[in-house]
């Protein structure tokens, strides 16, 4: 029976997952494969495809002699911080303030928020565009830093205030009558109680902002200023010539960061969507 | 020196009125409980005096000062509440300590009134532990502590005991009674239990309905309910109830409910002699009933035994007298047995009669 038990867990849960978890990495190790092939090799439809016969980082060299991957890896990282960090100053108040302070509008005000989340960025990033132009931040990093808020925010918003509401009033109330002030309670209770909550909205607004494209295809121009994944489509791509190893090197590379902070974060992450706030 | 003063004091949520019309005086070093069912405003009136809750109209004094509009920070008070509220991220000192930070003590100072708190209590040994590391009783005596090491000129509890367990309730009800003693400070206590609110109170506030329906002392609230409301609710098991007829006879006036007839004694006649309705409420506590040996009529009641209750102290014996039920008290060890016949005889100076239609003592 035990053995039957044994069995039936493998093929019930082992199994699938394996399914699940090769179907999830295969990109990635097509990515893999693929920077540490030669071109030769690459186009080569006699070899077997999965397997690298002669490796090389040729692809790596050419991606940082060649274009000024660097230079782009840094905007990427400063707009996606700079985003993060605005989005999460303004969804803190906001969440907070809708969650706890009762004023009359505090529910549409909410609501309001989330319509904007609503928005498609296809249809937003022309009037955007537009404002962009006329306020004379046009290819510049400030122009993606003050439009990215504008999709983060309100997820942001909303994670957060899901996650104020797990936090006992009595404990505000408490405060209060302890003697401290709206900012100190929101400074000494609710921040330190709600950090698992801020480090998921951190880690999502840094991740979207790091892979954002349509925005960074949109506002930017110079190749100075371009970020990751706009550098490499539009440099590594000549004509109708896909650098293939070039760009997934590139692609390679820029991933790390995002599994980095995912996985030194991950505990907090899934504690965070899931609003648990543990006494 | 706080005594705590609510003068007509009304608490309304949209078109709910949650408190009408409260006036409570409440005494430098005094306890007061509130008790009542759930819904029937007494939490709200704490919060008003804590200043987490408007008041929409009437005042509130601590000592001489009206606070109404005072913020709870600037009141003087401290209150444990019902799930404690201990701050999760902070050890248990800081917890205690959060307060006098606030207010901007000396650091010497804080440590030495959180270690005196402490004392007290006899919490030392968790002062550098997390809340999450304490059992229930803990937390709560971490609460208590964050209350007293202030020294507020109040304390207000919102049911500090309903998350314990029963036997830790009884020992904690105990303890804060014992601090009260020691502290010599006012303190308003909610409570929806009736033994907590006779035990512990010097005087006990009756609500219902956002209404106080009757304020003393817990052996005046027992002995003498204002209404057959407070006469229901004070007291376990129950007072029981049962509608009667008045028959006037001549000087004798009996009370007549199916089968049953009860002659009342002339003193409590006199009290009828303004009574007009047919009918009356009377009350009679299950310990206020005696096992008689023979059936009197006009003396007894006469009735068959459904169940039988032994708790240990004493027994409860339900029984059916064909118009009304009753429960009666017959001690600790008891012959009685299921569906056998029970003659009991009701203890006159104990008959509780009230008003048909508005449940009021007839005194």
């Amino acid at each position: 029976m035990a053995i039957e038990r044994v069995g039936s867990k493998v093929f019930k849960f082992y199994v699938p997952l394996a399914a699940y978890l090769a179907f999830l990495l295969f990109p990635f190790y097509w990515m893999v494969n693929t920077v540490f092939k030669s071109n030769s090799e690459l186009y080569n439809m006699d070899l077997n495809p999965f397997y690298v016969h002669s490796p090389t980082i040729g692809n790596i060299v050419v991606l940082f002699t060649e274009t000024i991957f660097l230079k782009w890896m840094a905007n990427t990282f400063i707009v996606a911080l700079s985003a993060t960090l605005i989005s999460l100053v303004f969804s803190l108040l906001a969440a907070y303030a809708i969650q706890r302070l009762q004023f009359k509008t505090s529910g549409p005000t909410g609501v309001a928020i989330f319509l904007g989340y609503l928005v498609p960025q296809t249809i937003l990033f022309i009037p955007l565009a537009h404002i962009i132009f006329k306020i004379r931040l046009w290819d510049s990093l400030w122009a993606l830093i003050l439009t990215y808020p504008t999709f983060l925010i309100p997820f942001c918003t909303w994670l957060l205030m899901g996650y104020f509401k797990s936090i006992p009033k009595e404990m505000e109330e408490c405060a209060m009558i302890d003697g401290a002030s709206r900012i100190k309670i929101f400074r000494k209770i609710i921040l330190p109680l709600c950090m698992p909550g801020v480090l998921s909205a951190g880690i999502f607004c840094f991740t979207l902002s790091w892979n954002e494209y349509l925005y960074a295809l949109a506002f930017i121009s110079s190749t100075a200023k371009k970020t990751v994944p706009i550098g490499l489509v539009t440099e590594l791509v000549r004509g109708d010539v896909y650098h293939w190893g070039a760009l997934m090197a590139g692609a390679l590379c820029a991933s790390v960061p995002v599994a980095l902070v995912y996985s030194f974060f991950v505990e907090h992450y899934v504690a965070g969507m899931t609003g648990a706030l543990k006494e | 020196m706080a005594e705590v003063r609510l003068e007509n004091v009304c608490k309304q949520f949209d078109e709910v009125v949650a408190v009408d019309n409260f006036n409570l005086n409440i005494k430098d070093k005094e306890f007061v409980v509130l008790v009542g069912p759930s819904g029937c405003g007494k939490t709200t009136t704490l919060r008003m005096i804590a200043g987490l809750e408007s008041i929409s109209s009437g005042d509130v004094f601590i000592g001489d000062n009206l606070i109404n509009k005072l913020p709870a920070k600037d009141r003087n008070i401290a209150m444990v509440f019902q799930n404690y509220a201990l701050y999760p991220h902070m050890t248990v000192f800081d917890n205690m300590a959060f307060s006098l930070e606030m207010r901007k003590r000396p650091k010497d100072e804080i440590k030495q009134r959180v270690q005196e708190a402490a004392e007290i209590l006899g919490i030392e040994y968790l002062l550098s532990r997390k809340p999450k590391q304490l059992s229930g009783g803990q937390r709560q005596r971490v609460a208590v502590g964050r209350a007293i090491v202030r020294k507020p000129e109040v304390f207000l509890f919102d049911e500090p005991l309903s998350n314990l367990d029963a036997k830790l309730r009884v020992q904690t009800r105990l303890e804060l009674k014992k601090l009260h003693e020691r502290l010599a400070t006012t303190a308003v206590y909610v409570t929806h239990d009736q033994i907590e609110a006779m035990t512990m109170g010097d005087r006990i506030v009756v609500m219902r309905d956002g209404l106080i329906q009757q304020i003393g002392s817990p052996l005046e609230l027992y002995d003498t309910p204002a209404n057959k409301f407070v006469a229901g609710f004070i007291g376990s098991p129950a007072m029981n109830f049962f509608d009667a007829d008045v028959i006037r006879g001549g000087d004798v006036i009996s009370l007549q409910s199916g089968e049953v007839r009860i002659d009342l004694p002339a003193k409590i006649s006199q009290l009828l002699a303004d009574y007009q309705p047919q009918q009356i409420a009377v009350g009679l506590r299950p310990e206020d009933l005696v096992v008689a040996t023979e059936h009197a009529p006009g003396q007894t009641i006469q009735g068959t035994v459904e169940v039988v209750e032994p708790v240990g102290n004493e027994t409860y014996v339900a029984l059916n007298a064909v118009s009304f039920s009753l429960i009666v008290a017959v001690g600790r060890k008891t012959l009685i047995k299921t569906r056998s016949n029970l003659v009991i005889a009701p203890s006159m100076e104990n008959l509780h009669l009230f008003d048909f239609e508005s449940g009021k003592a007839i005194r």
